[in-house]
């Protein structure tokens, strides 16, 4: 890339109101020429397969008005904020306030999340939300471990989610194959070993071991990409993943998915209103939500169990590598780290944590079908670990609660959402390319003092 | 035979489709480092903005149809290049300095927005479109009675592809513009300090590759008879495939590369299956960057420290 060329224009005089107004008028045009047929012309096909249309000028008006009115003031906000690249002074006690502040959000926010089943008992919507935003979190973590400690984008992360949600059910279904020798021919025979009640303990390990095999066998081949056309691999291979899921029908079921999945257990105690399950032995009375409780604690120790894993492991040889590869791979080399090692460990471990994660989701809805698993998934994940500032554990779990509880806001607006969702995705990477949490906290210190290094100042590795 | 030469028919005229909105891609890689993510996407509204027009033109009454199908060319390329333009403006522009992985998360985002907004602007149904191109020839017929066709819509396809192609290898090899474009892919920098506007060179480079997708989108339209708001991103990768296989940043690397595609696709499906046609397309995709990294007409990147 070619060095900044002096694009920012040099002290330009305050903008009048002509100007101001002329730029919205060249918005506004624009935006006619762009909308006019699009929006102005509404087509459909026609009862007998013939396509008609009819006109929706008011609607059109509507948005150009509104890219007018929204230019103009999109204008006034950037001469009152002044121009780019101002940095502002923060006084040290406020700084220090919220350090301090910071220090305490992750206790505050853990013990939060404890009590959440307790407050909210009696709001299964709530309760189910938090579900939800759980297995974002930790599917955020385990990304997190592949690109923002190791650098390598993966736009294909939700395979290792789809790998371990599909080997929990299938094998739930068909039942464990286990191999018998026998002394007799053939010499070995494939039992399938049906699980019952145990079958989400015994199987969890299982999909997540399997999906960080489907995690080297995609590291292998990538071992010598970087940047953008790693991206677009990982894509492909994300995309391979579902496209078989999707045509092997007497596998999969192809697009009528796998249903009747088992529920978890309490370690063998079925949550069912049953003679064996937990209420009855308990002595309480059945309630459904028993189960989500189970479920929300369930994620919730998945998930810090995913956090207390990769914090671990940064402070392992095997995470300074990782972070060494992310800020330049050539001097890594030089050093002597072994890329290909070094590599194949982050996406294995990072598709673990996904394995894990799709194995809770197949277990949470008891269904699953390809079309969970497509590539918007992988995209909102990455959002939530870009947003979260890429490396940043905190940063990742506030993400995730502000992205699936905005999506959760625009419930009602159910097609809007995806529209809203990337135009949040362009403005964040324009107004904060580098996430909420914008500074990175190395590892290792050469002297003694604790410094946090800006964003700015770190030079990114090329993945 | 006569069904290999059919597929080889039938593989060329989607390859030239999949060529044009390769160079796309191509051209924006080599001129800014990145994979223009929302292009497949550009091609969706191409082929949305020919339907329009098209509808719109009938219902006045124009019944000639070259004299149709020369407006809806240029109005879907007019407009669609304004939609290039924008995106380049709003999402990429502002980030040309930021760190790399910026500008390709805010190309994904712009991906969703156009995809979606076309899904809310014009619902999600498929739109058929009666075919406006009929009849063909027949270029042999076998004993056993199958005969190799060639139709007049292919024909449309391949001849508006070769145009457009002739144009534009002008257009960069000797025009004003072409230089800025090329000494830009060299070093920014460099032309910046010998007079070269670079910001509007690169505008005009999402201009021109957008038009191209344009043209694109209204082959597809004319050639499956329908479009539909999803149709982008697969054509994106597949598209992008092809600018890898034909060596990113080279132009007629592309379009080598998108017969290329064109072609294996057509065969895998004529000889293999279906269903996994997509499939192979992306495999070649991963083969080809792992064997080939630098494609077939591609210059060696020298890796610096």
């Amino acid at each position: 890339m070619a060095l900044p060329v002096a694009d920012q224009p040099i002290a330009k005089p305050a903008s009048t109101v002509g100007f101001i107004l002329k730029k919205a008028a060249i918005s506004a045009l624009v935006a006619l020429a762009l909308f006019s047929l699009m929006i102005g012309i509404r087509t459909e096909a026609g009862p007998s397969g013939q396509l008609i249309y009819w006109t929706r000028f008011g609607d059109l008006a509507a948005i150009v008005a509104a890219v007018f009115v929204g230019s103009i003031l999109f204008e006034l906000l950037r001469q009152w904020l002044g121009p780019v690249g101002t940095t502002v002074v923060v006084p040290p006690q406020v700084s220090k306030g919220l350090s301090v502040a910071g220090r305490l959000l992750a206790p505050a926010l853990l013990i939060f999340a404890l009590l959440v089943p307790v407050i909210f008992y009696n709001q299964r919507y709530l309760l189910d939300l938090g579900i939800l935003v759980l297995t974002y979190v930790m599917l955020g973590w385990g990304l997190n471990v592949v690109v923002g400690l190791a650098g390598l984008l993966d736009l294909g992360y939700v395979a290792f989610y789809a790998v371990g949600a599909y080997s929990y059910a299938l094998l739930a279904h068909y039942g464990l194959p286990l191999p018998l020798l026998s002394t007799a021919y053939p010499f070995i025979t494939v039992e399938h070993l049906q699980l019952g009640v145990w079958s989400f303990w015994v199987l969890l390990p299982i999909s997540g071991l399997l999906a960080a095999m489907w995690g080297v066998l995609l590291g292998f081949p990538v071992l010598r990409l970087r940047g953008d056309y790693l991206a677009i691999v990982t894509l492909a291979f994300g995309e391979i993943i579902r496209l078989v899921i999707l045509n092997w029908q007497d596998l999969t079921g192809g697009p009528n998915g796998i249903s009747g999945i088992p529920r978890p257990t309490l370690f063998g105690i079925p949550l069912t209103p049953g003679d064996d399950g937990l209420a009855a032995m308990l002595g309480i009375p059945f309630s459904p939500t028993h189960r989500l409780v189970f479920l929300f604690y369930l994620i919730l120790a998945l998930a810090l169990l995913t956090n207390w894993v990769a914090i671990r492991l940064r402070r392992l040889p095997i995470g300074r590598a990782w972070e060494a590869m992310r800020e330049d791979e050539v001097a890594c080399r030089a050093l002597g780290i072994n890329i290909t090692t070094t590599k194949l460990s982050a996406f294995a471990i990072g598709a673990m944590f996904g394995g894990f994660a799709g194995a809770f989701f197949a277990t949470r809805q008891g269904f699953i079908s390809p079309e969970s698993f497509t590539f918007q998934e992988s995209a909102l994940v990455l959002a939530i670990v870009v947003l979260g500032g890429m490396g940043s554990q905190l940063g990742v779990a506030l993400a995730a609660l502000t992205m699936i509880g905005g999506f959760e806001l625009f419930r009602g607006l159910d097609q809007y959402r995806m529209l809203v969702f990337g135009a949040v995705m362009v403005l964040l990477m324009i107004w904060r390319p580098r996430g909420l949490v914008g500074h990175r906290a190395p590892s290792v210190f050469l002297h003694r003092e604790r410094t946090t290094i800006a964003s700015d100042m770190v030079k990114e590795g090329r993945g | 035979m006569d069904y290999f030469l059919q597929q080889l028919i039938n593989g060329l005229v989607l390859g030239s489709i999949y060529g044009l909105i390769a160079i796309g891609y191509t051209m924006v890689y080599g001129i800014v480092g990145m994979i223009n993510f929302a292009h497949g996407d550009i091609f969706m509204i191409g082929g949305f903005i020919a339907l329009i027009t098209f509808l719109i033109l009938v219902s006045i009454g124009l019944t000639f149809v070259p004299v149709i199908l020369l407006l809806v060319l240029l109005v879907s390329m007019a407009v669609t290049a304004l939609y290039g333009w924008t995106v380049e403006r709003i999402a990429y522009r502002p980030l040309r300095h930021s760190f790399r992985l910026a500008p390709m998360l805010s190309a994904i985002g712009m991906s969703f927005v156009l995809s979606n907004f076309s899904q809310v602007a014009q619902g999600a149904r498929v739109k058929p479109v009666p075919p406006i191109i009929t009849g063909g020839y027949t270029l042999h017929e076998s004993d056993a009675g199958f005969a190799v066709q060639l139709s007049n819509v292919q024909i449309v396809v391949v001849v508006t592809t070769v145009v457009l192609l002739v144009i534009f290898t002008w257009l960069v090899a000797r025009t004003r513009f072409g230089r800025d474009m090329r000494a830009c892919e060299q070093d920014q920098t460099m032309a910046a300090l010998l007079g070269v506007d670079v910001d509007r060179t690169i505008s005009m480079t999402f201009v021109i590759g957008a038009a191209l997708a344009a043209v694109a989108g209204m082959m597809y339209l004319l050639y499956y008879g329908l479009v539909d708001f999803f149709m982008g991103f697969v054509a994106g990768i597949k598209a992008f495939t092809a600018a890898v296989l034909g060596g990113i940043g080279s132009l007629p690397g592309a379009m080598l590369g998108g017969l290329a595609i064109g072609l294996i696709e057509t065969f895998w499906s004529a000889y293999f299956s279906v269903e996994y046609k997509d499939v192979a397309a992306f495999s070649i995709l991963i083969v080809v960057l792992i064997f080939l990294p630098t494609g077939l007409l591609g210059r060696p990147e020298v890796e610096k420290v």
